[in-house]
């Protein structure tokens, strides 16, 4: 018997977080509580304009304001080679405007002053001049013929379309249509929406003369890949370049892109040789940094009587803004838009995706999920309900018999991924068992008669978690692969750093766990630390819920390292060979007579003090870890609703959320992440959308505009699980961060659809406001797009 | 008087009018001139390095800058100093005691009511001052008293059952 793995803070333990300790103190150290002696302020002037011609700037009133030390405009960048920057996904952004603004709120110059109250000042006292150009705000308009170019720096863009891609087997779906008993068709909009963390984004970049040594504090939550954009760009030597990655106020896909403030504050402290702090406020962070979604689907999907599902066709038109700047692995150009229908077994599928340039913020950014499954699991599952309602089948039965069986793994599915595990099917009955499935639908039939709405929306789908492997996923090259360094101290005590960054998900407990599994060291032993690439090792960061499919793979895989080492010396200890070893947990003992043992701990003292001739001294190691595949979790959300049909506003009555992530390393964080998730979901079903006027003005610039649910809001969740472990990951652990968001907005919308069921509505686009769904139910028709905005609105 | 010195700009902007106000902060009389226009929010973060309150939206929606002033939650982003002159203010770092947490923060911790932390402050000075209005109250209760605070991590379930646990922390506390 080895330790109590649950006493030790091991696998499975809710152990209680150890960053709390600081943050329920107000002891965090986020970017904006940092203070160098000597440090400057930096604000950003930027573009009223969604699109128009630069004829002048004058900084003279600016310059003239006590305190001021220096003002950036497009000229200075363009001076030292900054005007532009590349992007992670191969085109070039706009650090500060030389030609022309492409977005409202672009930005156009900067001012470092004593404080920001000064630098704030000082960009209103520049003149900009601008000669308005016509502007486009959605796909429709970019693609029209003789459109406004927007990319006109670009030598060979000659139309607004950043990039036509394809994916799957055209003709075998062709095939597939021609024999169709029935063809259901769906036009869907995503709408544009923002991560919007509650803190923004903002650096400190501190250029030290004597060492040559660029420091920048950022909120990053991708301090190896920003370490290597700034070598790039900036043309320094990667090892002059140290970026460190503070506490985040959550990030959620925003604090991966690289933004022009960080540029800008990083040429700032070098042109004054002091550090200069840059801190957006929330009006720059929701109009210019990091947008998610806004995107449209034609689906069609060819269906058998019986049910099955013979083949699906999909195009999307994507909206990216002004510039291609979001961050995609190189070889796919809508993300994973094509892990749609993984967990049915579908012959045949094809999807056409083309991306276009508008006059708007960048966009496209992974918002909690991976790479576009937000929108491809939401397409899937809209399109899964409106087929079983053109069958005429429950939305449950059409789901299970097109399910991928248990058995039936590995399989391919119809774009060619490869999922390895999974119990869809007990995920389903689980789930339904939950809400009370037929109970629900006869309530439903007797609240039918009395007038009322009664709704219930299923979504079920695996998704494709932890990137990459590093033959299919990279970007701009860098292999998606990550890392964890363990050192053992003499007395037993550890520290562990990884490539990862942690930004609310718990890194600096669940690590700890991993290497309390592997090596019996209790977790309350174990410092963790992420984010200074001066100290940690190499790695892709944390997003696309890669950190435990990935980073938490090398913990393990670097502990097992130690173990090995820490074998050779419970020999040499034991005086036995390594052969006759065994291990429990926690401690090394003789396999013929186990009372003679000796601890983890006794093998650390020895690595420093009673090392065996030929072996090296020390007790500590590093991992790469290149995951063979990527992780498949599987996730069934059911919600019920009532929908008012005097008012249109409906109400969550339950909502059932069963997700299988494998073996769960801290029960009580997955939990956590889920319940985020699902309300993130809700929040983009029920009221979280920013759009833009016919001018490219954005609505959405505060909080008072861009709603966000508060407590008051959001419903409550019962959560469920299912345990299949993942077959290639070290613990068997599959992502988990994201699922809920990817998965849930389907389950809202779908039910607030079953509630209109008998109205001929067959579809409303997100957000599901109050006054769309009355529209939908008094006009009898469907509300598609993005939210019109009049003139007068805004 | 310190020994140490303060360094001043060598051109002092003569036009811009400083007063002096005199705040208490977390049971401590701490004085300042400012700016007539200086938010409360940074004379608390950057004027007296207490950092735990966070600066989020800067239109009173979000509440990670929430403070107690005079015993009532307020967004301290939309506040000037000046206003608070004479006026007693709670951060979070005047929420525990030398050796021991305030039973909020351990509620927090152990219904795992924070994830990033930055709402967390706010979200619990905020449930403080509800606790003392309303020491016994139902989830809704919570919820409603809640909704002046955002966070986008924890999805709030675990925040309301974070403000009940220490509720009955409380209650059993003021029992004894």
């Amino acid at each position: 018997m080895g330790l109590d793995e649950i006493k030790i803070g091991g696998l499975g333990a809710s152990r209680r977080r150890v960053e709390d300790n600081r943050f329920i103190r107000g002891k965090g150290n986020y970017i904006d509580d940092i203070v160098l002696p000597g440090m400057l302020h930096m604000e950003i002037l930027r573009s009223p304009l969604a699109h128009a011609r630069i004829k002048s700037i004058d900084a003279t009133k600016a310059w003239a304001i006590p305190g001021v030390r220096l003002v950036l405009t497009g000229e200075t960048m363009a001076s030292r080679n900054l005007a532009w920057m590349p992007t992670l996904s191969y085109d070039t952004q706009a650090v500060l405007a030389t030609d022309k603004v492409r977005f409202q709120g672009q930005e156009v110059a900067c001012v470092v002053a004593d404080d920001p109250y000064i630098a704030k000042d000082a960009c209103e006292a520049i003149v900009v001049d601008y000669e308005p150009l016509p502007v486009i705000i959605n796909p429709q308009q970019a693609l029209a013929p003789n459109a406004p170019l927007i990319r006109d720096d670009k030598e060979n863009q000659r139309d607004n379309v950043v990039f036509d891609w394809v994916v799957g087997d055209k003709d075998g779906t062709d095939k597939a249509f021609a024999k169709a008993d029935v063809v259901s068709k769906l036009e869907l909009h995503y709408p544009r929406s923002h991560p919007s963390p509650m803190e923004t984004c903002g650096s400190i970049a501190d250029f030290d003369r004597s060492t040559s040594k660029l420091t920048v504090y950022m909120t990053t939550q991708a301090p190896h890949i920003i370490r290597a954009a700034v070598a790039l760009v900036a043309e320094l030597p990667e090892h002059m370049i140290r970026i460190v990655s503070p506490d985040l106020g959550g990030g959620f896909g925003n604090k991966v892109p690289v933004y022009p403030g960080y540029v800008a504050s990083i040429l700032a402290s070098i042109l004054l040789e002091r550090p200069v702090k840059w801190i957006e406020d929330k009006t720059g962070n929701l109009i210019s940094t990091g947008f998610a979604r806004d995107i449209y689907l034609r689906g069609e999907m060819a269906l058998r009587k019986d049910g099955k599902i013979l083949g699906v066709r999909m195009h999307t038109d994507s909206d990216h803004g002004a510039f291609f700047s979001d961050a995609q692995p190189s070889k796919f150009k809508i993300g994973l838009m094509h892990s749609a229908f993984a967990c049915y077994d579908i012959p045949a599928a094809h999807l056409t995706a083309r991306g276009v340039y508008t006059n708007k913020a960048p966009g496209g950014v992974a918002y909690r999920c991976s790479f576009r499954v937000t929108e491809a699991m939401f397409f899937q599952e809209r399109m899964v309900q409106a087929a079983a309602d053109d069958l005429g089948m429950d939305q449950a039965e059409f789901r299970r018999i097109n399910f991928v069986r248990d058995d039936d793994f590995p399989h391919r599915t119809p774009f060619g991924f490869l999922t390895d595990s999974g119990q869809y099917g007990k995920c389903l009955d689980v789930g339904l068992e939950a809400i009370g499935y037929q109970d629900f639908l006869r309530q439903k039939a007797d609240a039918a008669k009395k007038g009322r709405l009664l709704g219930i929306g299923i979504s079920t789908m695996t998704e494709p978690l932890g990137a990459g492997n590093s033959r299919e996923y990279d970007i701009l090259g860098i292999k998606m692969f990550d890392s964890a360094e363990l050192r053992v101290h003499l007395t037993g005590k550890a520290i562990l750093r990884t490539g990862a960054k942690t930004q609310g998900q718990g890194h600096e407990t669940t690590w700890a766990q991993i290497v309390a599994h592997e090596l019996g060291i209790p977790a309350d032993d174990v410092t963790v630390e992420e984010g200074d690439t001066d100290t940690a090792p190499f790695g892709m960061g944390t997003y696309a819920s890669r950190s435990t499919p990935v980073a938490g793979a090398a913990v393990a895989m670097v502990s097992r390292k130690i173990r090995a080492k820490a074998r050779k010396l419970a020999a040499h200890l034991l005086e036995v060979s390594e052969e006759d070893i065994e291990w429990e947990l926690g401690r090394f003992y003789v396999r013929s007579s186990p009372d003679r043992g000796v601890t983890i701990q006794d093998c650390a003292m020895a690595a420093y003090t009673n090392v065996p001739d030929g072996l090296e001294p020390g007790l500590e190691n590093n991992a790469y870890y290149d995951p063979p595949n990527l992780t498949w979790p599987f996730a069934c959300y059911i919600a019920t609703v009532e929908v008012d049909p005097e008012t249109g506003v409906w109400d969550v009555l339950n909502m059932v959320a069963v997700d299988d992530c494998g073996v769960r390393i801290n029960p009580m964080i997955v939990e956590g992440q889920i319940m985020g998730g699902l309300t993130e979901a809700y929040a983009m079903a029920s009221m979280q959308f920013i759009t833009f006027d016919s001018e490219g003005n954005c609505v959405g610039s505060n909080y008072m505009d861009y709603l966000l649910p508060t407590a008051w809001e959001t419903p409550g969740f019962e959560l469920h699980e299912v345990v299949t472990p993942c077959p290639h990951h070290p613990i068997g652990a599959k992502g988990v961060g994201e699922c809920a968001t990817v998965g849930g907005p389907a389950a809202f919308v779908n039910a607030v659809m079953d509630a209109l069921k008998g109205t001929g509505v067959r579809n409303i686009d997100m957000p599901l406001l109050p006054d769309r769904v009355y529209e939908a139910i008094t006009q009898r028709h469907d509300v598609s797009g993005a939210p019109p905005v009049k003139m007068d609105d805004t | 008087m310190s020994s140490l010195y303060v360094e001043v700009s060598p051109e002092p902007a003569s036009d811009v009018p400083v007063r002096r106000v005199t705040i208490t902060v977390n049971g401590e009389p701490r004085t300042a001139d400012v700016e007539p226009r200086l938010l409360l929010a940074h004379l608390l973060r950057s004027g007296f390095g207490l950092t735990g309150t966070h600066t989020g939206c800067d239109t009173t929606n979000c509440g990670v800058c929430t403070v107690l002033f005079d015993g009532t939650p307020i967004k301290s982003c939309t506040m000037l100093a000046v206003q608070a002159d004479g006026h007693e203010v709670l951060t979070v770092e005047g929420l525990a005691g030398a050796s021991e947490l305030h039973p909020i923060q351990e509620a927090f911790k152990d219904e795992h009511g924070l994830q990033c932390g930055f709402c967390t402050p706010g979200m619990m000075l905020t449930a403080k001052a509800f606790l003392e209005d309303n020491p016994d109250p139902t989830e809704d209760e919570v919820r409603w008293a809640l909704s002046g605070n955002m966070c986008r991590c924890t999805g709030y379930q675990n925040i309301v059952k974070s403000v009940l646990a220490a509720a009955e922390m409380l209650r059993a506390k003021a029992g004894n």
